[in-house]
């Protein structure tokens, strides 16, 4: 049930893109990011989508797969696009009961919803050619400046790291402890609010028993592998510079002066 | 008229989806009150999916499930009420205590139920008798339990329903002897007492001959065997051809008929063939 | 070498607060190489013993050696736990990050072992336990004694010389258990590693060079499991049951046959059984 979810799953690959240093991806979506909430007009969004379809085409991943992840938040794209149809400024083209449509609410909610999709499928991307792993070590060598204040840098990047390894070994625990209370009777999806708060106890103090269980025997089985924290620790898989890299962060500095070149000339 | 029938039942996961999966395929059979039944097959053999759709809990993608002659899926209320007639336990059900006590966890199911304070509190009590729960830990928390205490506590959840049907998925998984005796010996205690079906889903071959008087042979969302357990454990290389183990008494029994020694069929526990290997030796001559 | 790899003399331990003490004056010793097995009902102190073979828990009297270093001397605390790697119960609650490989790569990397030896010790230990072909995969996708033999792996890129396994079939299936069964028996016999296996299944202690029974926090029985399993009356005394075949043997011998009790495996036990009802025609 909970388990087919695909969002933010990583899948292994030999592509362009999968073989980036993870840093340089992350560096990349940022940059994107910012781009796309410079975009400012359909030559603009034209632009990032071209980006996106180029950067997807790079990292074999097909359209209908990259679509499908958007699939859960089919619901928010449609309520931020119905929500800025009704509250453009200006002439109203269609008008009934308090609610009118507007040129530039169409304009808004066509750019909010093209937004809102590049971005998720941007992220898509990211997670999709990176694993968890490589994730969590790019973010820590990217703050690990951040040592020098003593921030810890290593500890966290080690609690993001398995906790994305648990995530679906918890919603399998879930599955089984919603299935065994509902056996003794137990409904999690009727009545009143404050009722399916109540009904939501016996999910949730099992789940966090086994939580605490869970992190007390992993936390023995780390340090029967030698775990002592980051001191001294080297990576399998070191993440180092190529030119492949330098090359895309040249490529996501050359996005955003476009797209800042075209906001300035009022596109 | 049977406690349990099911007809073409058949449960498709994530259908449409590139995940898709069948994982029970046109299941039809009938149970009769007061059978004790044994299910076993490999893991993913479609027991787990089987026994979740006895009580309710999954919906057919097709087929019907009867309880005492009534479609479950009639209506809501029928569903609802299945429930509580056919209880599961599910397999290491001592990670699902939630309450602040243990009284209070058992009382759970019965709450739902929406019996009187009166009737919660009888039931918690035969269920704590049934389960062998010390009426000195009803107050504690059951945090506070030990592995095997707590499993009695989660089992008690389920018989304080009072189900016609009992339902038991790996009941004695993670225990030591000990344990394991004592829980087998809770569950025959409670089937006399209160004359219900019981149905033992298990990977130990050892206990499921012991007390099974039938056994379901799952394999690949299919029933591949149905009868008794001397039927059964006499197609003792079939059930190995399909990844299963057999009880230690029919490997031993196997194992003596190819040395050439005339042991009669379908043996699964030790003491009748200690039973047999005696009766023989006194067949041949006594000195 | 004939030192024994692990010397445990005199240890007691008491757990929080507890009022019993979970292990009372043990000493012994176990031998490089060897496979012993330690049964005990729960609560008999076997756990406890295995935790203190790697620091897990230190003895509040007495001390355990592993190599001659005393397992107290924080010092030496990751030598220690590099040659005597542990492997627990429950396959999920070892797995550390999300592809095959990147786990069994954290022990090296804690280690402080060079990039291109770890990839290359990760190698050998899935190919040791035979998971090579899913070194990709996400662990949460395989079955338990999968997972079990992942966990292994991870052990076995530190290059122990001892494995301690604490109930690792507990949680499995009978495929599972057969799958991690097998792959000690392997390590065991092509890489002569030292195997200490705790459990409750006789049937996994037959083929141990040595059979300890624990009880009350001592040792009740020690030997080679032929020893050890013929004290049927003691060891039912200890809450434990013995091997099918032992209780089938000890059975016939009631009923006047004489038959030793120390044919464990079904073929011995059928052995026997045969040739004593033939003599009889």
């Amino acid at each position: 049930m909970l388990k087919d979810i695909t969002l933010g799953q990583y899948f292994p690959g030999t592509s362009v893109i999968h073989r980036l240093d993870p840093r340089t991806k992350l560096i990349g979506l940022v940059c994107y990011i910012v781009a796309l909430f410079l975009a400012k007009s359909y030559v603009s969004y034209a632009l990032m989508a071209l980006v996106l379809i180029s950067l997807s085409a790079l990292a074999h991943i097909r359209p209908k797969t990259l679509l499908s992840g958007l699939k859960p938040l089919m619901f928010i794209v449609a309520f931020t696009g119905i929500i800025n149809l009704f509250y453009g400024s200006g002439e109203p083209l269609v008008q009934f009961w308090i609610f009118k449509i507007t040129a530039n609410g169409i304009r808004t909610a066509v750019f909010m919803v093209l937004r809102i999709m590049l971005l998720v499928c941007g992220t898509f991307l990211l997670t999709y050619t990176t694993s968890p792993l490589q994730l969590t070590d790019g973010l820590e060598k990217l703050f690990a400046p951040l040592k020098v204040i003593r921030f810890p840098v290593h500890e966290l990047a080690m609690m993001m790291s398995i906790a994305l390894r648990f995530i679906p070994t918890l919603i399998e625990e879930t599955d089984k402890i919603m299935s065994a209370q509902k056996a003794r009777g137990a409904s999690f999806d009727t009545g009143k609010l404050k009722e399916r708060a109540r009904a939501l106890v016996p999910l949730l103090v099992p789940l966090f028993v086994s939580a605490f269980r869970r992190a007390d025997e992993l936390a023995t089985a780390m340090e029967c592998r030698c775990y002592h924290a980051g001191e001294g620790r080297t990576r399998m898989k070191e993440l180092r510079f190529a030119a492949g890299d330098i090359a895309a962060l040249i490529l996501c500095a050359a996005a955003i002066a476009a797209v800042s070149v075209l906001r300035h000339y009022g596109l | 008229m049977p406690i349990i029938k099911v007809e073409n039942l058949t449960h498709v996961y994530s259908q449409g989806t590139p995940f898709e999966k069948v994982a029970i395929d046109k299941i039809s059979l009938e149970i009769d009150r007061g059978e004790i039944v044994g299910i076993i097959g490999r893991t993913g053999s479609g027991k787990s999916t089987f026994i979740q759709h006895l009580n309710g809990l999954l919906k057919p993608t097709s087929g019907k499930v009867f309880f005492d002659g009534a479609d479950i899926h009639a209506s809501k209320e029928a569903a609802r009420d299945v429930r509580y007639r056919v209880g599961l336990v599910f397999q290491y059900p001592e990670y699902q205590l939630f309450e602040e006590t243990v009284s209070r966890d058992i009382a759970f199911g019965p709450k739902n139920m929406g019996l009187t304070e009166a009737e919660i509190k009888e039931r918690v009590l035969e269920a704590a008798g049934f389960a062998d729960v010390p009426e000195s830990i009803l107050e504690s928390s059951p945090l506070e339990l030990s592995g095997g205490q707590k499993r009695r506590v989660a089992i008690a959840g389920v018989i304080a329903m009072m189900p016609q049907v009992l339902i038991l998925d790996e009941p004695t998984a993670g225990l030591d002897p000990v344990g394991r005796e004592s829980i087998l010996q809770k569950i025959m205690d409670y089937r006399r007492e209160t004359e219900g079906t019981i149905l033992l889903v298990s990977h130990s071959m050892d206990d499921v001959a012991r007390l099974a008087t039938r056994l379901l042979v799952f394999d690949g969302g299919r029933i591949a065997m149905d009868g008794t357990p001397a039927e059964i454990f006499d197609r003792a290389e079939e059930l190995k051809a399909m990844g299963l183990t057999v009880p230690a008494a029919t490997e031993i029994a196997l194992a003596l008929r190819r040395r050439g020694i005339d042991i009669p069929e379908s043996i699964y526990t030790i003491n009748y063939l200690r039973k047999q290997l005696v009766s023989l030796r006194k067949g041949d001559g006594a000195c | 070498m004939d030192e024994p790899i692990i010397r445990i003399e005199h240890v007691s331990y008491t757990y929080g607060e507890a009022t019993e003490p979970a292990l009372r004056d043990v000493t012994l010793s176990i031998a490089r190489g060897s496979f012993t097995a330690v049964l005990g009902h729960n609560g008999s102190g076997k756990s406890t013993l295995a935790k203190c073979l790697n620091a897990i828990l230190v003895p509040a009297e007495g001390r355990v050696l592993v190599n001659g270093m005393d397992t107290a001397d924080e010092e030496k605390l990751l030598d220690v736990r590099r040659t005597v790697g542990m492997v627990f119960q429950n396959p999920d609650n070892q797995i550390v990050a999300s592809v095959v490989e990147d786990d069994v790569a954290f022990a090296p990397e804690n280690l402080g072992v060079p990039p291109k030896e770890i990839r290359r010790r990760v190698d050998d230990a899935l190919k040791a336990v035979g998971m090579y072909e899913f070194r990709l995969h996400a662990p949460h996708l395989l079955s338990g004694g999968q997972k079990q033999r992942v966990a292994i792996a991870g052990v076995l890129a530190m290059q122990p010389e001892c494995i301690v396994l604490d109930e690792p079939t507990a949680m499995l299936d009978p495929i599972g258990r057969r799958e991690v069964l097998a792959t000690v028996e392997d390590l065991r016999r092509e890489k002569g590693m030292t195997v200490v296996l705790i459990t409750h299944h006789m049937s996994e202690c037959i083929d141990a060079d040595r059979v300890i029974v624990m009880s009350g926090g001592s040792v009740a029985l020690d030997g080679s499991p032929k020893e050890v399993f013929s004290q049927v009356e003691k060891l039912r005394a200890e809450g434990l049951t013995v091997p099918e075949t032992t209780e089938l043997i000890y059975g016939l011998r009631e009923n006047g046959f004489d038959l030793p009790l120390d044919a464990l495996s079904v073929d011995e036990c059928a052995d026997v059984i045969a040739d004593r009802l033939k003599r009889k025609e």
